[in-house]
């Protein structure tokens, strides 16, 4: 993608009120202690279309043609899941692998998605140092997630850094956790009327880096 | 003759009309009844005096209630129930006499009289209260159980009270009334009149012991007799036959019948007859019941409101408040939370039957006068009527914030209802093992006696009834549960009963086992909510070893099993609007022909190399074009 087709993303991005599919993937709510009521709270949202993918295809045959369809009608692409393997539950492998098609997603043709903005929602085990050239992980949480950040790429999709939860299993024991879902929910609604500085957004390391700093005004 | 079916036509148009009118203003069936009863009697005369005698006979209904009751409770519930039964049941009758005793004092009657008034007072009404708890939902409630404590002790209490009454005869009043009676005895027969106390208490010992033994041991290997001939008339007079025959034998040991039956339904809770037990006996309560509350209603005598109307109304209302506060200290004390506590102290507020069966008592063995007597008789009747509006008034103050308070709730938890099976063959079992494993409450019912006691016999809860009967399956929840499963093997009785649930019981989801195709189509007819072939899937599975066996790579089996299973569902869809239930599918052209032409696209879709092919169902893990890197190279 060129720059200026990004400057014409980002202006057909201003206009009204944003549609955001969260595409939500966890293979064992009843143990989720993070995800679940995250993504309860996800639900409450108006305006907002959630997926519960393992309850809607619990024997993974996705639909391809629906799924294509819930593309199409939305800006906003968002993967709610645990990490895996510093990659998505599998369902969601199967998601892309199926749904998008050559044709549909890439290539010549292969051009349903270009312009929407497409980013992750992930809670992981390790603490937030370990992600790094020093760490344990030796990594950053954002080299990890090349894969899914040249698939947006390819698909023509803006990508932004993940929202993340570190330290997630003690979360819930060290009262993180609903300042997450509240921080959340704040973020959401700021997509929903185009208050998020995009542009700023992308370069940084993860999305609720500086919430206040990156949520603009109505009149951005 | 003529006679007997005057009054049966009168009482019976009286509940026919004033109940359900009573219903739908909110007013509950037992205000109804009691209505029904004040305008045949009192207000224009069609019945008279017999209603008294039918009085007696309807307070039957009491005892099959306690039966129906018992049924509901299982022993271990019972065993656990036993300290609220003594504390709380023992408490609020000592209370209540010692307060309402100490009240008649002070109005300078006898104390005899006085100790008379308060025993009677002190009973509340199980017929009103249980009728009420149980239409309204609450007696699963911790109020509910609390107040059925406190009934089913004063039902105790009453033989002790019987016996004591005899000992407060006031000679003076012998002019009044009629001869003294001597001993416990009700003018009837009595095995253990003439006893000494160890022998009696043996008797009493020994019939209890009978009644549970042979519930447990002998009513079993009966029934199943009885149930084998198949004949549903038999049954229930089996049924009646043993809540009478327990009646009788607690009557002429001189134990309340109604404790008796409520022992038997006990015991016979965890029996595989519970439900067909409870739908036999059931409408005979219910009748009964009604029968009860009407003469209730037609017994009060306005003569004596119109010349004393204060000092009547004024007396019901005190005796009720002595009552309530009473009640609602026990509520505190027993630290029952608000709603439950205030369930506790308006739903048991009044006086009730026994205090009529107490009062006649206390006429005859010239403890109270009959003048006295008439007021307080009133003064019974009186708070039984006003109980139906206390009921109303906890309704007012708690349903509506209790409604709110639930609806909040079930967005956060799933509750799991029951679910009903119905046939548990080969079928039904295996849909009952896999939900009982993942912890689902299920109901099993079958109407054959020999598969109900093997199955007990692995452990597996069932019930014997036949499923298609409307009333067995309102015993057996119908009502409060979400799934209803038919797995029977009776191809029609499959569809009747599939159109009774989803005509009475919209909201049960119903799901039914389907012999071939054509059946299908009939329960879709019916309204199913979801017909499975019996076969399909077992087929299927046949279908897919074999071409496994025969090579084909397994992961590419199941893509194929997977493709045509959505084009036989779709094909099942699409034939469903040319199908015709008076024409058999081999005979309806128009049925054959887009069959056919169904069946030669599933020959496309699994022939056809993927590559070539773009069906949905080939769908997936297609490569790209082979040159399709140039796409990107190019720009």
């Amino acid at each position: 993608m060129t720059t200026s087709d990004r400057m014409d993303t980002l202006k057909s991005i201003s206009k009204d009120f944003k549609r955001i599919l969260i595409l939500f993937a966890h293979p064992s709510i009843n143990r989720s202690e993070v995800n679940w009521p995250l993504a309860q709270a996800t639900r409450q949202i108006p305006g907002i279309t959630f997926v519960d993918l393992y309850a809607e295809y619990p024997t993974l045959d996705i639909n391809v043609d629906r799924e294509q369809q819930r593309l199409l009608d939305h800006d906003i692409i968002v993967f709610m899941h645990p990490l895996y393997w510093y990659s998505t539950p599998s369902i969601l492998k199967e998601w892309q692998d199926l749904v998008l098609e050559h044709g549909f997603a890439y290539g010549h043709e292969g051009t349903a998605l270009h312009g929407k903005v497409f980013f992750n929602v992930i809670s992981m085990g390790g603490p937030e140092e370990a992600y790094s050239s020093e760490g344990f992980q030796h990594f950053t949480i954002r080299e990890l997630l090349h894969p899914l950040e040249q698939m947006a790429a390819l698909c023509g999709m803006l990508y932004l850094p993940p929202f993340t939860l570190f330290s997630a299993r003690l979360a819930v024991e060290e009262q993180r956790l609903q300042d997450h879902i509240d921080n959340w929910v704040i973020f959401v609604k700021a997509l929903q009327h185009d208050q998020v500085d995009i542009i700023k957004a992308q370069s940084l390391p993860k999305l609720n880096q500086d919430l206040s700093g990156l949520i603009q005004g109505e009149s951005s | 003759m003529s006679s007997i079916l005057f009054q049966a036509f009168i009482y019976l148009c009286a509940a026919v009309i004033a109940v359900p009118i009573a219903k739908r203003l909110g007013l509950g069936s037992v205000l109804g009844y009691l209505i029904a009863g004040i305008i045949i009697g009192p207000v224009i005369g069609l019945v008279g005096t017999e209603t008294q005698e039918i009085q007696h006979f309807a307070e039957f209904g009491v005892v099959m209630m306690l039966f129906l009751v018992g049924l509901e409770l299982e022993p271990k519930l019972l065993w656990e129930m036993r300290n609220r039964l003594i504390g709380l049941g023992g408490l609020q009758v000592l209370l209540t006499v010692l307060l309402i005793t100490g009240g008649a004092l002070i109005f300078t009657v006898n104390w005899q009289t006085a100790l008379a008034i308060g025993l009677i007072f002190s009973l509340s009404s199980t017929a009103i209260v249980l009728q009420t708890l149980n239409e309204k939902g609450l007696i699963k409630t911790d109020g509910g159980r609390s107040g059925f404590s406190v009934l089913l002790f004063q039902d105790i209490a009453v033989i002790p009270m019987l016996a004591l009454i005899p000992l407060l005869a006031i000679p003076e009043l012998g002019a009044m009334g009629a001869e003294p009676h001597s001993g416990a005895d009700h003018a009837h027969l009595s095995l253990v009149k003439d006893l000494p106390g160890w022998a009696y208490t043996l008797v009493v010992l020994a019939a209890v012991a009978f009644v549970v033994l042979a519930g447990h041991f002998l009513s079993r290997p009966l029934f199943r007799f009885i149930a084998a001939s198949r004949l549903r008339e038999v049954f229930t007079a089996s049924a009646l036959m043993l809540v009478i025959g327990i009646a009788l034998l607690m009557t002429l040991v001189d134990l309340s019948p109604a404790l008796g039956t409520f022992l038997a339904g006990v015991v016979l809770a965890n029996s595989e007859f519970r439900h067909e037990l409870e739908s036999d006996i059931e409408p005979f309560k219910g009748i009964l019941l009604g029968l009860f509350f009407i003469t209730v209603g037609a017994g009060i005598d306005f003569q004596v409101l119109s010349d004393q109307p204060g000092l009547i109304l004024g007396l019901t209302l005190t005796v009720m408040l002595v009552k309530g506060i009473v009640l609602w200290f026990l509520a505190k004390l027993f630290r029952l939370n608000s709603k439950d506590g205030w369930l506790f102290t308006l739903g048991l507020a009044q006086a009730g039957e026994f205090g009529f069966v107490l009062l006649s008592f206390s006429i005859q063995n010239q403890v109270i006068p009959i003048e006295l007597s008439k007021i307080l008789s009133l003064v019974v009747a009186l708070s039984m009527l006003i109980t139906p509006a206390l009921f109303i008034l906890y309704d007012q103050l708690f349903m509506r914030r209790g409604a709110d308070e639930s609806s909040a709730e079930s967005d956060q938890i799933d509750e799991q209802g029951s679910v009903i099976i119905a046939g548990v063959g080969r079928f039904g079992q295996i849909i009952n093992r896999l939900l009982v494993a993942s912890d689902i409450k299920t109901i099993v019912l079958d109407h054959e006696p020999n598969m109900i006691d093997t199955l007990r016999k692995f452990g597996v809860q069932s019930y014997y009834g036949d499923a298609s009967r409307p009333d067995l399956l309102h015993a057996a929840g119908i009502e409060s549960a979400k799934i209803f499963i038919v797995a029977i093997d009776d191809r029609d009785r499959a569809i009747e009963m599939v159109e009774h649930v989803k005509r009475h019981h919209p909201h049960v989801f119903v799901i039914a086992r389907a012999f071939d195709v054509g059946h299908l189509y009939l329960l879709k007819k019916a309204g199913v909510d979801l017909a499975i072939r019996e076969v399909f899937e077992g087929s299927l599975e046949v279908g897919r070893a074999a071409l496994k066996t025969l090579g084909i790579h397994p992961f590419r089996v199941e893509q194929m099993v997977k493709a045509f299973r959505l084009h036989d569902f779709s094909g099942l869809d699409e034939l469903y609007d040319l199908w015709d239930e008076n024409e058999a599918m081999a005979k309806n052209r128009a049925y054959l022909a887009r069959a056919r032409e169904h069946g030669d696209t599933l020959r496309d879709l699994l022939d056809k190399d993927r590559m070539e092919l773009h069906d949905r169902s080939e769908r997936g893990w297609t490569p790209p074009p082979k040159n399709y890197v140039k796409e990107f190279t190019e720009d």
